[in-house]
């Protein structure tokens, strides 16, 4: 870390510039009455230039060309800028192959993850004083020790026999291994959500299931949101799993893409980095314009 | 992941008041969690239990096998490979759990602090979460293998390119676990220091306590929880370590930086040891379990002295 903070880089002063004045049109938050810290803020910015200057150093070698950089320590600003790099690791990645079976599998165990989880959840959390359901969640919640490796091998041999080496069983998976940690994180807010409401409704005649599309899981939202953005980050970004499961070529996700591409195009580093920046985009994009609500959605899914 | 649930959920259950007579919930409830509990158990228990029924035969991953007993948990303890492994996990680990602690404390503390932009700086220090390990792990890689070279050249350490030194290209994996690790962590501490009422920061001081005095008796034993969380499950995480190897040093110079994770995936997948990685995840398994259940017990117990 010290050894990264200490390099000299243009790219900390010019952001900081920019937000700033954002920021003060703004203005902080009203109850707050302390005065503004300075020297934290000083010290937080220097901080946070050890997150930047990594990707800054991506983007720098993304647009050179492999003269400039055999020239620099990667560091210099490229100019001219060479955009040719995007293109060159845009075919030999198959980028839109790639994203494809990425978006795929993200999206696919999100939308489960949150049915299922929620669906289980909410049934354990109602009946935990039942010897069944109690069971249930100490047996679900016992895996989060299991380390992956243990069920490593089997498991390959277990999805190529049932056919699921491919998206499809992907998705099976990351819904599956992510009950554990979601019915945790699920279940105390259910219980912290008032049961007479439910009991109204079934007065009213709604069924159990009625009760939970209708009136439950509305009301998870905050957990949908802490859960939604994890299994997301996880699914998208998860490699030892696609690594060993997958098997066609053409159904490669995005971090395979690149692992490959080390393999085979070790020196080519300018276009290696063209592609990693392609890899990490679409969730940066995603992030920064969700950046308030991704955080306080993680926060809150670790305080309750 | 990190959730300080935990807490609750060890707790015995407060049951949800014996409102309904009857010993069986509505029939719906069953049929909500029995598919998951099927589905679970297929995709995980069963490989649970048949890479421990592996792990006592000499199945190669291919082709005829026997019961060899407890032959491969023999040799195990025998094999300097595996020894090796688990003393570069370990001190990895533990390295890297100290470190991003303390780092994600004091940041977390500089967010919480009145600052300018802070949401923005709240921003920024997510943003490694949602990298990629393996993706940035290949910069990181650049970094060493060709920036610091040139820009350090007076430290023959950076000179030489620190991920082929064996005794030192560890330092290089604890960097980058620690640089994604933070960000999470970051974020617990954070929801953690937000819980503590700001009064109580007032009335020390106007009683004279020190910044240092707050932090020590105010600011930790009121975040123990969260600090007990963050340090089981980072140990728990950094002990299992196997993207950043592979993107940084492929377990190499020789097998230095070679993680237990990673050993099990090689021997497994392309040494033919199936039934031998396979006991070896089976011993690491109770390592783990060990190792979390003493921190829980030990840490939880320094939370009560406060």
């Amino acid at each position: 870390m010290s050894s990264s903070t200490t390099t000299p880089v243009e790219a900390g002063p010019a952001t900081t510039a920019v937000v700033v004045p954002r920021r003060r049109l703004r203005g902080g938050d009203p109850s707050d009455t302390r005065r503004t810290n300075w020297w934290a803020t000083a010290l937080i910015a220097v901080c946070s230039l050890t997150v930047i200057i990594p990707l800054y150093l991506a983007v720098a070698v993304a647009l050179k060309t492999p003269a400039q950089l055999a020239s620099g320590t990667g560091f210099e600003l490229p100019w001219p800028i060479n955009w040719e790099n995007f293109a060159v690791a845009w075919e030999r990645t198959s980028f839109p192959q790639a994203l494809l079976n990425t978006a795929i599998i993200t999206v696919g165990s999100v939308v489960f993850t949150l049915f299922t989880s929620s669906l289980v959840a909410y049934a354990l959390a109602r009946n935990l004083h039942r010897p069944f359901f109690k069971g249930v969640f100490y047996y679900l919640l016992a895996a989060l020790f299991i380390p992956f490796p243990i069920i490593m091998l089997p498991l390959v041999k277990q999805t190529s026999l049932l056919g699921l080496d491919n998206p499809a069983g992907m998705i099976v998976l990351y819904t599956i291994y992510g009950l554990s940690l979601n019915i945790f994180i699920y279940t105390a807010f259910i219980r912290s959500i008032p049961i007479e409401l439910e009991e109204a409704a079934r007065m009213d005649g709604a069924s159990t299931w009625r009760v939970f599309r209708q009136i439950v899981f509305p009301l998870l939202m905050p957990m949908n949101a802490t859960v939604g953005i994890l299994t997301c980050v996880w699914a998208w970004n998860d490699f030892i799993m696609p690594l060993v499961v997958l098997t066609e070529p053409s159904d490669r996700t995005l971090s395979l893409a690149q692992y490959v591409f080390q393999g085979q195009y070790n020196t080519d580093y300018t276009v290696a980095f063209a592609s990693y920046l392609m890899a990490m985009a679409p969730l940066l994009i995603v992030y920064i314009f969700s950046q308030r609500w991704v955080i306080s959605g993680v926060m809150r899914g670790s305080i309750k | 992941m990190a959730t300080v649930t935990t807490a609750d959920t060890r707790r015995p259950e407060p049951t949800a008041a014996p409102r309904k007579r009857s010993k069986l919930a509505p029939r719906a409830y069953y049929w909500f969690v029995w598919p998951a509990v099927l589905a679970f158990a297929a995709f995980h228990t069963v490989p649970v239990i048949i890479g421990v029924f592996f792990s006592f035969t000499n199945y190669a991953g291919y082709g005829t096998w026997d019961f060899v007993g407890i032959a491969n948990y023999a040799n195990i303890f025998r094999d300097d490979r595996v020894l090796q492994a688990y003393g570069f996990s370990f001190l990895f680990a533990i390295v890297a759990t100290v470190l991003t602690n303390a780092i994600s404390l004091a940041i977390a503390m500089g967010l919480n602090a009145k600052i300018r932009a802070r949401n923005f700086w709240r921003g920024v220090y997510f943003v490694p979460y949602i990298l990629a390990v393996l993706v940035v792990g290949y910069v990181f890689q650049f970094l060493f293998s060709n920036s610091l070279p040139k820009i350090l050249s007076g430290i023959p350490l950076f000179a030489d390119n620190i991920l082929t030194n064996p005794d030192w290209a560890w330092t290089a994996v604890v960097v980058l676990a620690v640089w994604q690790a933070c960000a999470f962590s970051i974020i617990i501490y954070l929801a953690g220091l937000q819980t503590i009422p700001a009064d109580i920061y007032e009335a020390a001081s106007i009683d004279g306590a020190t910044p240092a005095r707050q932090f020590r008796s105010i600011t930790f034993p009121l975040i123990s929880a969260f600090f007990t969380i963050n340090v089981v499950l980072s140990l728990k995480g950094f002990l299992q370590v196997f993207d950043p190897i592979i993107a940084l040093t492929g377990g190499g110079p020789g097998t230095s930086t070679e993680s237990v994770t990673m050993l099990i995936f090689r021997g497994g997948f392309t040494g033919g040891e199936f039934a031998y990685q396979t006991a070896n995840a089976v011993l690491f398994f109770i390592v783990i379990t060990i190792v979390s259940l003493l921190q829980f017990r030990v840490l939880q117990r320094r939370e009560a002295d406060f």
